[in-house]
C-alpha cells in the first residue's frame, strides 16, 4: 500500500527535550514512555519504566500501562497518541524487533537515537501491517 | 454459572475494533480461560489476539485481575468472581535488538 500524503505529528519542543533527557538518563539502557493527547494533539508526556532485560530492548511496565490506559488517561480525557523509546547506539529507525512488536497501530512510534550522543535524532513512524511509514515530527 | 456472576472486562484501544468500539464489557466467566472463550464467541477474532498457538496467553499480552498480573499467578486458570475487573493490555515493546 502506498500513500502520497505525508503524515505529521506536532511534537512540542518541551516534549522533544524531555525525551532526549530521558534517553540520556537511561543510557546505556533504552528509555520508554507514552504521549497522551486529545484529537491528535499532545497534552502530556508520561515517562515509564522499562521492564525488559538488557540494553537493547524495551517493554513498558504493563502495570503502569494498564493504569494509564484504563484510569489516568480516561480521567484526563486523553488517549495514547504516541509511544517513544530510545536507541542508545543505533539509528532512529525501527528495528525488526520494533516492527514485530508493534501492537498499537493507532499510535505514532517515536525513536530517539543517541548514536551520536551530542546530536540526538528523533524520528516518528507508523508501524502497521509489517510496514514502516515515516511521520514527520513538526514543532 | 449464574447470570449475576458477571465480571467487568476492560478492552484496550487497539483491540476495540473487535468489540465495535466498546472499551468496557461485562460477561460471565469462572476463570480467565473461560473468559477468553466467551470473548472470542461474542467477538470473533479477539481470542486469536489473546492466545498463542498453544492456547496460552500471548507473551506480549498482559491480563490483570483487580490490578494483579495473572502471569505471576495462575494464568488462564485464575478464578474470577462476580464484580472482578479484568484488564487486558497488549505490550508496548521493541528495541534495537536484532
Amino acid at each position: 500500500m502506498t500513500s502520497d500524503a505525508i503524515e505529521r505529528f506536532p511534537l512540542p519542543q518541551a516534549m522533544r527535550d524531555a525525551i532526549v533527557a530521558h534517553a540520556r538518563r537511561e543510557a546505556p539502557r533504552e528509555c520508554c514512555g507514552v504521549i497522551a493527547g486529545q484529537g491528535g494533539s499532545p497534552v502530556r508526556l508520561y515517562p515509564t519504566r522499562n521492564v525488559a532485560e538488557g540494553n537493547r530492548l524495551y517493554e513498558i511496565d504493563p502495570a503502569q500501562l494498564i493504569d494509564l490506559e484504563f484510569r489516568e488517561l480516561p480521567e484526563q480525557r486523553t488517549e495514547i497518541i504516541a509511544i517513544y523509546h530510545s536507541h542508545p547506539e543505533s539509528p532512529a529507525y525501527p528495528s525488526a524487533t520494533d516492527l514485530a512488536l508493534a501492537f498499537w497501530p493507532d499510535a505514532v512510534y517515536i525513536i530517539c537515537s543517541l548514536e551520536h550522543p551530542e546530536e540526538p535524532v528523533l524520528r516518528g513512524f507508523r508501524l502497521r501491517d509489517d510496514t514502516v511509514q515515516e511521520v514527520i515530527l513538526s514543532a | 454459572m449464574s447470570d449475576d456472576g458477571k465480571v467487568i472486562v476492560l478492552i484496550p484501544t487497539p483491540l476495540r475494533r473487535f468489540t465495535g468500539g466498546e472499551g468496557r464489557l461485562t460477561t460471565a466467566a469462572g476463570n480467565i480461560g473461560e473468559l477468553f472463550d466467551n470473548l472470542d464467541t461474542s467477538y470473533p477474532g479477539l481470542g486469536e489476539r489473546l492466545r498463542d498457538d498453544s492456547g496460552e496467553i500471548r507473551r506480549f499480552v498482559n491480563v490483570f485481575v483487580n490490578g494483579r498480573n495473572v502471569r505471576e499467578g495462575e494464568g488462564l486458570r485464575t478464578p474470577l468472581s462476580a464484580g472482578d475487573e479484568v484488564g487486558i493490555i497488549p505490550a508496548m515493546a521493541g528495541g534495537a535488538a536484532h
